[in-house]
């Protein structure tokens, strides 16, 4: 029950509960969580597993994704962003709350309202074509016993009724949008650098014409001079498909290159989201405040003057998160009695500025 | 001039395999001053971390070999030295902490075992002062209860917690020189910020040289007095961090730099991206070893390698046109490298 602890409580008021409606849904959203969900059981003994525990990977997380928009979803290993995006995707089952996604109706400018934590499989089955994926090591997620022509058509063949011609001509047309040679078809994955194997999963996921892309670390693996180059395949590709993506990512350095809004989490909760100009110039949140001055930049003049906020300790174990605010065991600002006992609910300070603190202030860390 | 701590002359490693040679350090000179911090900076394969095992005197023949070269540390030169000899130095007067620290400490021992064992190694003390040096050790780098966590395995440190044992373990002899290979990498943002900061404060308090190993030229910029790039086992450029990071002088630095993402950067330009990948290091490209890659490149390029060339200050860079362009007004002009290669 800890994970909602809060939430029902009077004059709180939790982002996404003002949108419990699917008919809500305002034209521009492509896509709305609402009181996301997910723990894994940890369980004990052989016979009978006794579930003695949960990990709470996301506890509570609601957000909105305009159509075409990049939203970042930033934080440190463990924080759930990673879990969150699965969860959307239904890679993995959630708990609990759901996912409004807005999808094309076939032969019509109409869309469809879907519930995708709830949809069964041939629902789902129907959107998987939409919603698509990029994984971050581009070394793990290509089957190295299949040649490039065969991963990138395989959405093809799962979904689509594209002859094997057709299939052909698509593959070499989709090499060429992410900057590889159609010669490059026959080849496997062995034969290719980092940055080419993730211009393949880009190719994948572009192969069934997606409307969301979810980008998880696409360039975390990546050499600096490579990452700009993808980095900016991602950004031209978004022009050219009018695709929206959801982009995670732990530099945040990055993520202010490529977001149009930013959601910062922390131990499985949202901490701060706004959008990107706002959360890097005024952020609200002590975590935000401790990430940017924390994030170095590549110029020593600036670096020597630079005062960082150091965070004590390490981040909790989401098996056993903190009472209160998750973050008041590390946080500078945190008060006896406040911090370790409410839980701060996400709030709309200022329009569109989401903050989850007892004591937001604006500080100027970049 | 204070005479050099390390002396380093036309290094050469390398590594025999299959497919043929592996240039993986390919002709590298540099010294570093007592209390230096010097940051080795470049991309995957670029020779780096090669350039430290080879200090370290930790590259194992038959496979990898040190080709040429000197390695002067005091005045001796450690390629010379009996394997008892260099045992005595590294770890000693020259530690390494490395990139990953779980599979750099020994899953089956204590922490406690694991510091003593250097310390008895190095000097000469009883296992007991062993142990109270070790927890003096731990208790610098800020790991509170040191007495009680001597008695604790790897696995009950977090990431962070297992970087500063290693960093414990690297000081604990008081070396002159250490060498940190990636040592955040593995590391979030805000651990990394309490790893540097740690680092410099030790750093500083024991004048103690560093060469920091890293791809991140933004780590680089908050720690270390000099840099060198490197590029496909070659150093392309070294001077100054002020040098380095405000007048590049090499195409390869000036790419490198406007790649990265800038927290501070509030315009979402386009990143300028350097085309293409490392050549490989069986079969490098005649001539400067960045040609392919260089958007300045001449006929003069492709058949001579371009020597360092030593310009203000110590500034030096291995370049046959650094004279003719002006990087950083450039940069100012916002003037795409394009047209002025054009």
């Amino acid at each position: 029950m800890t994970d909602t602890i809060g939430r029902d409580e009077p004059g709180a008021v939790a982002a996404g509960d003002q949108f419990t409606e699917a008919a809500n849904l305002p034209d521009d959203i492509i896509l709305r969580v609402n009181h996301l969900v997910k723990e894994f059981p940890i369980t004990q003994g052989i016979f009978f597993r006794k579930q003695i525990g949960a990990v709470k990977a996301v506890s509570d997380v609601s957000f909105e994704i305009k159509k075409g928009e990049t939203l970042g979803l930033v934080g440190e290993s463990g924080c759930g962003k990673s879990t969150t995006a699965r969860s959307i995707l239904r890679l993995l089952e959630p708990t609990s709350g759901e996912v409004f996604y807005r999808g094309k109706l076939e032969g019509s400018e109409e869309t469809e309202i879907v519930d995708i934590a709830s949809a069964d499989r041939s629902t789902l089955r129907r959107l998987r074509s939409e919603l698509q994926i990029v994984f971050q090591d581009p070394y793990a997620s290509l089957n190295p016993r299949m040649t490039v022509a065969s991963t990138i058509a395989e959405p093809m063949t799962v979904h689509g009724t594209e002859s094997k011609q057709e299939k052909l001509d698509r593959v070499k047309e989709l090499l060429r949008v992410v900057g590889l040679s159609p010669e490059h078809a026959n080849r496997y994955p062995h034969e290719f650098s980092g940055g080419q194997r993730q211009r393949i999963g880009v190719a994948r996921a572009l192969a069934l014409h997606p409307s969301l892309m979810v980008l998880d670390e696409p360039v975390s693996a990546l050499d600096v001079s490579i990452q700009a180059q993808v980095l900016n395949l991602l950004e031209d590709l978004q022009d050219e498909f009018e695709l929206t993506y959801l982009f995670i990512a732990h530099d945040l350095s990055v993520v202010r290159h490529i977001s149009d809004r930013v959601a910062v989490m922390y131990l499985g909760k949202i901490a701060e989201m706004t959008d990107r100009e706002t959360l890097y110039e005024r952020p609200m949140h002590p975590y935000t405040h401790a990430l940017l001055s924390a994030v170095p930049i590549p110029d020593p003049t600036i670096e020597a003057q630079r005062e960082r906020i150091i965070l004590e300790g390490d981040i909790p174990s989401p098996a056993n998160p903190p009472p209160g605010c998750r973050f008041n065991t590390r946080c500078p600002k945190a008060q006896e009695g406040v911090c370790d006992v409410d839980v701060p609910e996400l709030r709309e300070l200022e329009p569109d500025h989401w903050v989850s603190c007892h004591f937001p202030e604006v500080i100027h860390v970049v | 001039m204070a005479e050099p701590l390390l002396q380093v002359s036309d290094l050469r490693t390398y590594f025999t395999t299959e497919e043929g040679v592996v240039r993986a350090v390919d002709g590298i000179s540099f010294d570093m001053a007592p209390g230096e911090r010097r940051g080795v900076v470049g991309e995957s394969g670029c020779g780096k971390s090669v350039t430290a095992m080879s200090v370290m005197g930790l590259i194992e023949p038959p496979a990898g070999q040190i080709v040429t070269g000197e390695l002067l540390y005091k005045g001796r030169d450690l390629l010379k030295l009996a394997e008892d000899e260099m045992q005595q130095i590294r770890g000693g007067q020259i530690a390494m902490i490395f990139q990953d620290p779980m599979t750099a400490l020994n899953p089956v021992y204590t922490i406690g075992d694991q510091l003593s064992e250097t310390i008895i190694l190095h000097q000469k003390v009883s296992r007991r002062e062993a142990k109270e040096i070790a927890a003096q050790a731990l208790e610098d780098v800020q790991i509170p209860n040191p007495m009680r966590r001597l008695e604790d395995y790897p696995h009950q440190f977090s990431g962070g917690m297992r970087q500063r044992v290693m960093i414990a373990m690297g000081l604990s002899c008081n070396p002159d020189l250490l060498i940190a290979d990636e040592p955040t990498t593995a590391l979030d943002v805000t651990t990394q910020a309490q790893i540097m900061n740690l680092m410099l404060q030790l750093a500083d308090d024991r004048d103690t040289a560093v060469m920091l190993i890293t791809h991140d030229l933004g780590v680089v910029a908050g720690f270390c007095d000099t840099v060198q790039v490197m590029y496909a086992g070659t150093i392309v450029e070294s001077g100054t961090a002020h040098e380095i990071f405000d007048d590049p002088q090499h195409p390869y630095t000036w790419g490198l730099l406007g790649s990265m993402t800038r927290l501070d950067d509030a315009k979402q330009h386009r990143l300028h991206s350097i085309a293409g990948a490392p050549p490989s290091l069986i079969n490098l490209p005649g001539g400067c070893r960045f040609r392919p890659r260089c958007e300045f490149a001449t006929e003069l390029c492709r058949n001579v390698l371009p020597a360092l060339r030593v310009g203000d200050a110590g500034h030096v860079v291995a370049c046959h046109r650094a004279d003719e362009f002006d990087l950083k007004t450039l940069a100012a002009d916002g003037t795409s490298l394009e047209e002025v290669a054009s």
